[in-house]
Formats: structure tokens, sequence, C-alpha cells
């Protein structure tokens, strides 16, 4: 799960064959300096361009002589791009990333520096960011990252309007969910906006059910590659929910073909069409941008996802993805100048005022009266409760898993949304991925 | 007559150069790659015949294999026919036919990406312009998941491969249909040979080279097509439509198994290239010579 703006994936690799072998004549060397021969920082463009860009040009105004310098690419394209360099030794000074799996096969290749020592050694920094946050860049005790974006936890949108007429209140419980399925399913609208096509979208209910009948521990066996993992009763369990959702019609029939990339699922939220949607927290600027009457009007309800009675996780976990890192390569030359900058320049008070006007909600402790003052303050001040005292922040399986393992967890869950295999079924094949 | 010495062979140099460095290596290197377990990060490990096991036992490669059969045979199958009228019909030269002709080759100006965004656009669910249209009376069987319908989405992609390639093959059929001289449409009229007659004995006989050429790129062309596919249904819904180049894609691009990706590119080459041999042989292209005067 990615950003939304940022997840097309248009013409990413039409020239397989020859690609696959190019990339295969890597030599090693040093990172790849700027343009200046500074330190380099690769970013993924999107809503916070500008606040890299402002923090880069107040670090070099503050540190004469120093040259940091900021590139930014597309979402997919980067990913790639940041692999093959990786894999070819030329890594840039900093590196944008979003934690988890594919941060750990960089670490375990010997690519990224720890900064555990940079950060405890500073007292401000050492307690200054969400621990649930920073999960996604900890790994064997050790801390690879500085987040430099807002928290992204997934929350249940509903259209008020539509609840209202149909004498619906936004459901607490799994129970309350079905029911309201059937009422609105009765009243001819497709109850709850799904973007099948998207693939990831589907995760958000497995990665929610999950926790909410089993708690983290069956992800965390899954993490720990531990035998069988998948086949844990609340995986089972879950998907049997799911298989019984896709019954009661609660996403229509078209939802295998709805996109999220091009707007479609937002589009069916807003348009009136669907009263419900489970969506990342940067939903909300998605209907900024396509249909700011709806949140004016007051017309956008917001929500945790429903608990499950009797289930072993806490109603108060959530899932998302937790942010975006800015990491320190292995093999830069330039690493003291790169912690610098990490440890004093991001997620400053500029920085932070600067995430708060587009909308981003900082993981970073006692900035109430900030968020207060914003505009949809409502709307942050949740997003940053939720968070923070969410006891567990799992993180997006697709982001914390290895790449293959996150791939095949993908299509099977789409198959497991068409009704093509059951839950017993998917959890043989996901068991399959773990030797 | 004086004999002029052949050309040096050195003018072969920049292409044979360009060639080996940009087709035969990285395909040799492909090769070598299916042998050794690879995720582009770590040193390439040697596997043995690691992928090559997988790929025996992987259904899913299977069927992936299965529907790139499917999608080119059924590619031909409406490519050939509609593309080889439409061209013997645009080779007239009547001022309405030029006009409909240019209608026609319009999708050959058009991007794989841009098309297929386009017909996503105009197939979707809930806002598209056919789900608009099956609300009016008679058109209800327009009302589908068009590319969501397992059952659906492989043969919806099939018929918007044609819309964009069909033009192209078109302009060849028109062309060498404007080859084929008048005199023997006037010899046939004089012995009492109509429309029909012309057409079967001696249009479709005249166009056998072109029809060969063509059906060898429809052929070919859709065993390794991919973008569109790729950008319109990125394989689903499941893997109604991960047709084999989709796979490796997949395999190499997302799962990072670059060892096993290649595995699947070695098959892919393998079976273009025998395919246009094979074509090549069959349909007697090297024993090929005008047969402008009737033959």
């Amino acid at each position: 799960m990615v950003r939304p703006m940022t997840r097309r994936s248009f013409i990413a690799g039409a020239a397989s064959a020859a690609a696959l072998a190019a990339t295969a004549c890597g030599t090693s060397g040093p990172s790849r300096p700027g343009a200046s021969g500074g330190p380099l920082i690769w970013a993924v463009q999107g809503g916070a361009s500008s606040i890299y860009q402002d923090s880069v040009q107040r670090f070099n105004q503050s540190h004469p002589g120093q040259s940091l310098e900021v590139q930014l690419f597309q979402n997919d394209p980067y990913k790639q791009k940041l692999r093959l360099a990786m894999g070819a030794g030329t890594p840039p000074d900093v590196f944008y990333g979003w934690g988890g799996g594919v941060l750990n096969s960089y670490i375990t290749s010997g690519n990224v520096r720890d900064l555990s020592q940079d950060l405890r050694s500073d007292p401000a920094l050492a307690t200054k960011f969400f621990p649930n946050v920073m999960q996604s860049v900890t790994f064997d005790g050790k801390t690879y990252g500085v987040p430099i974006r807002g928290v992204q936890p997934v929350v249940l949108f509903y259209n008020k309007e539509l609840f209202e007429q149909h004498g619906v209140q936004p459901p607490k419980t799994w129970q309350d969910l079905l029911a309201a399925v059937g009422t609105f399913k009765s009243a001819g609208l497709t109850p709850i906006a799904l973007g099948g096509a998207s693939r990831w979208t589907y995760l958000m209910w497995e990665e929610y059910l999950v926790d909410r009948v089993g708690g983290p521990e069956a992800f965390r066996d899954v993490l720990a590659r531990k035998s069988g993992a998948w086949s844990h009763p609340a995986i089972i369990q879950a998907n049997t929910m799911i298989q019984q959702l896709v019954d009661g019609g609660a996403f229509g029939d078209g939802f295998s073909s709805v996109n999220y990339d091009t707007g479609q699922q937002t589009a069916l939220l807003y348009t009136g069409k669907a009263p419900m949607e489970l969506m990342g927290s940067w939903d909300f600027s998605s209907i900024v941008k396509a249909n700011p009457s709806f949140i004016k009007s007051g017309k956008l309800g917001w929500t945790t996802f429903p608990a499950v009675p009797g289930g072993a996780g806490d109603p108060n976990d959530v899932v998302g993805n937790s942010s975006n890192f800015f990491s320190v390569a292995q093999k830069s030359r330039h690493q003291d100048v790169a912690v610098d900058y990490l440890k004093h320049t991001v997620m400053d008070d500029a920085y932070i005022n600067g995430l708060i006007k587009v909308g981003d909600v900082p993981p970073v402790q006692g900035i109430e009266q900030k968020l207060a003052r914003a505009d949809n303050a409502n709307y942050l001040q949740f997003i940053y409760t939720l968070t923070q005292t969410a006891p567990n922040f799992q993180l997006s399986w697709d982001q914390a898993l290895p790449p293959e393992q996150a791939e095949a967890v993908l299509t099977n869950l789409e198959q497991l949304f068409l009704k093509k295999i059951t839950p017993e079924q998917f959890s043989t094949a996901m068991n399959g991925t773990l030797r | 007559m004086t004999t002029h010495a052949a050309p040096s062979r050195m003018l072969l140099l920049p292409a044979l150069a360009f060639f080996g460095l940009f087709a035969l290596a990285p395909m040799l290197i492909v090769v070598a790659l299916s042998f050794f377990s690879w995720d582009g990060l770590a040193a390439p490990q040697w596997a043995g015949l690691a992928n090559w096991s997988r790929f025996v036992h992987d259904s899913v490669t299977h069927q992936a294999i299965w529907l790139s059969v499917k999608v080119m045979l059924l590619s031909w199958l409406l490519q050939t026919p509609t593309s080889l009228l439409l061209g013997v019909f645009l080779a007239g030269r009547q001022r309405y036919r030029a006009v409909l002709g240019a209608v026609y080759i319009l999708p050959l100006l058009l991007s794989a990406a841009a098309i297929a965004i386009t017909w996503k656009y105009l197939l979707d669910p809930n806002f598209g312009l056919l789900n608009a249209v099956a609300g009016l009376p008679g058109l209800s069987v327009l009302h589908q998941n068009w590319l969501g319908d397992g059952n659906l989405a492989l043969y919806v992609v099939i018929f918007v491969i044609g819309w964009q390639f069909i033009p192209f093959h078109t302009l060849l059929y028109q062309a060498a249909a404007r080859q084929v001289p008048q005199s023997l449409y006037e010899a046939a009229a004089i012995d009492g040979a109509g429309r029909w007659r012309q057409l079967v004995s001696i249009t479709l006989p005249q166009l056998r080279y072109t029809t060969v050429t063509s059906s060898t790129l429809v052929l070919v062309g859709s065993l390794t097509y991919f973008d569109l596919v790729f950008v319109m249904t990125n394989g689903g819904p499941g893997n109604e439509t991960r047709i084999l180049p989709l796979d490796m894609y997949v395999n190499g691009f997302a799962s990072y198994q670059m060892g096993y990706a290649s595995a699947i590119a070695v098959v892919l080459v393998l079976f273009g290239v025998s395919l246009s041999l094979l074509l090549v042989k069959l349909s007697g292209f090297t024993k090929m010579q005008s047969q402008m005067e009737g033959v």
C-alpha cells in the first residue's frame, strides 16, 4: 500500500529481457556524488517534495561549505532504480524508503548504516518519534531510518449522509458491519467501495481482520518464517470472514476491475454510490482534491476498523504505512554530513509545520498544539491520536514481507476475494513461500 | 559486362557490434542467469537446475504458457481475416474508401499505454461508457464486468490487441492488393467471373505471401506482447490474463527472482525463434518469387 498518486505503474518496464541482463553487469565502487560532488539524497516526489527541498536549503545555509542535493523520482521507477543502484554498488548517500522487508533486504546485503548510536546519543531524538512507527525501520534492535513524512494508518471512511438516510450508525463491531452491509445492499447500493484491480486494497481487510482476530502474533510468526505460519487459526478465520463479506455482496459484483490508482474506488464513496471504504489516511487529501464540497458539507465521516468480539487483538491496533524514511547508505563517503542532516534538519520545527500544512501527521511526540491550529484539525487529530495510542501499528504486509512473498500474498489474496481458492488453500499456498 | 567488387565486409561491423552488444550478449547472459538464483542485490548464487525444475512444476507459469498460446491463436483468427477483408476493401480507389481508410488507421497513431488506459475507462463497471450505454433498452447485455470477470477478461484483452493492430495489417493487405495487376481482373471479368469469384481466385492467391508475412508478425508479436496487458489488467483478475511475458516480468521485477525470470525469458526466445523459423519454412518463404502475371 503506497500513496495513491505515486502508485501508478504505467510502463514500468517493457524491456524485460534486456534489462534482466543489463542489471547483471554492475560494478562496485563508492556511492555516486551529487552534481556538485556533495552528498546526494534520493526521494520520491509527491506532496512533500518542496519540504525536502526546503530542508536541504536550510541545511546548506546553516552549514557553509556543504552542498547537500536532493533528486526526486516517481514512485514505481524509483523502487527499481534504487534496487539497481544498490545491486550495482552505487547508491546515493541518503535514500528514501518504506521500511519493512525491502529495507531489510538492503540491510542484510550490508548496504545500510546502523543509526542506533546516532539517535540514542541524543536525548531529544531518542524519544522524539512514535515507537510503533519506528518498528518499521528497526531490525534486531537496531534502527536504520528516520521518519520524513506523516503517518498513514488505514481507517474506515463513510458517507454520513447515506448513513443518516438509512438509519445506520458507524459500525463498532463486526456484527454492526455485517448489519450495515445488509441494509445498504437491500437499498441497492454497493455497501463498500473496493478497488480490487489494484490488489493491495485487498490487503487492508486481511491485515485488520488477522490482527483483530489473532493479535499481532499471527503475522509475526509469518515474518519469522515459522513453518506453517500461514495456517494460524486467526488467518484462516480472517479469510473465512472475508469470503463471508464477498458472499454477502459487501463489495458489489464489479470490485475486481475497480481501480484505486486511477481514482474509481474513492469516486464510489464521494459520488454516493458506496457508503463505506477502507483506505489509508491519505485518501482524505485525495477527496479534498477530487471533490472538496464533499468534505466542506460535512458528509465525510471516519472511524476505526470495527472490533471483532472474542478476538485476541486489541481493537486499538492499526495497520497501514507507518511513514516514509530516510536511511544512509553504508557506502556513502559523506555519512557524517548525512547523519547531521537527518538528526537536526529533518523533522525540525519548520519541517513539521511544512508537513502539517500539506495534511501530513508527523509521527512526532508533543505536536498536539500545532495540529489543533491546522486546517481540518479534527481529522488530523483523529489520525494523530489513533496512531499514538495504537498498541501495535502493523506495517502493510506488502512492505513488511520480502518482495517474493509480498507478490505471492497479493496474488493469493486476490484469488481468495474472487473465491477461486478457499481459506485453507490460501494458507497452503502461502506456506509454500516460507521454505 | 563488368562485375563490381562486393562492398568491404568492414561495413558490416557497426551493425554486427550493435546486434552483438544489445541482442546477443544480453541473451547469452540471460541463458547463464537461468542457472543462478539472484535477487538483484547480493552476488548471484549457483542454483543448478533449480529454476528449470521450478519451470517444469510451476502451475502459474504453465497457465501463462497456455494463455499466451490462446492469445496467439485467437489474435491470428481475429486479426488476419479482418485485416485481409479491410485491406482489400480499402484497396479500391473510391473516395469514400479513402475517408474510411483514414478512420480505420487511427489506432495506429496511439501508444499501447494510451490505448490500454482509454479502454480501461470505457469498460469501467461503475463509471464506464459501456455501462452507461447498457442502461438503454435492449442493450443490457453490455452490462458486464468486462475486465474483472475471469471468463471474459482474456477475450476483451484479445479484442483490444486486435483493435490496436488490425490497422497495421490492413495497411499491409491494402498495399499488396493494389499491386495485383488490373489485367487479371479484366480477363476474369471477360471469362464471366463475378466479384466473389474474383476475390477467391485472384485476390486471395495473389495475397498469399502478404498473408504469410502478416501472420508471422501476428503470431510472434502476440507471443511476446506485454505493455497493453500490463497496463490494462496487470494479469488480473487473479491470473486470468497473466500471459508468459507478464509472468516473466512479475517474477523478475516484482518478486526479484531474476534467475527464474531468466529461465522464462529463455523459453520465450526459443519459442519465438522456432515459431518464426517454422512459419518461414512451412510457407516456402525461401522459394518466393513474383507471381504478378498469374501462376
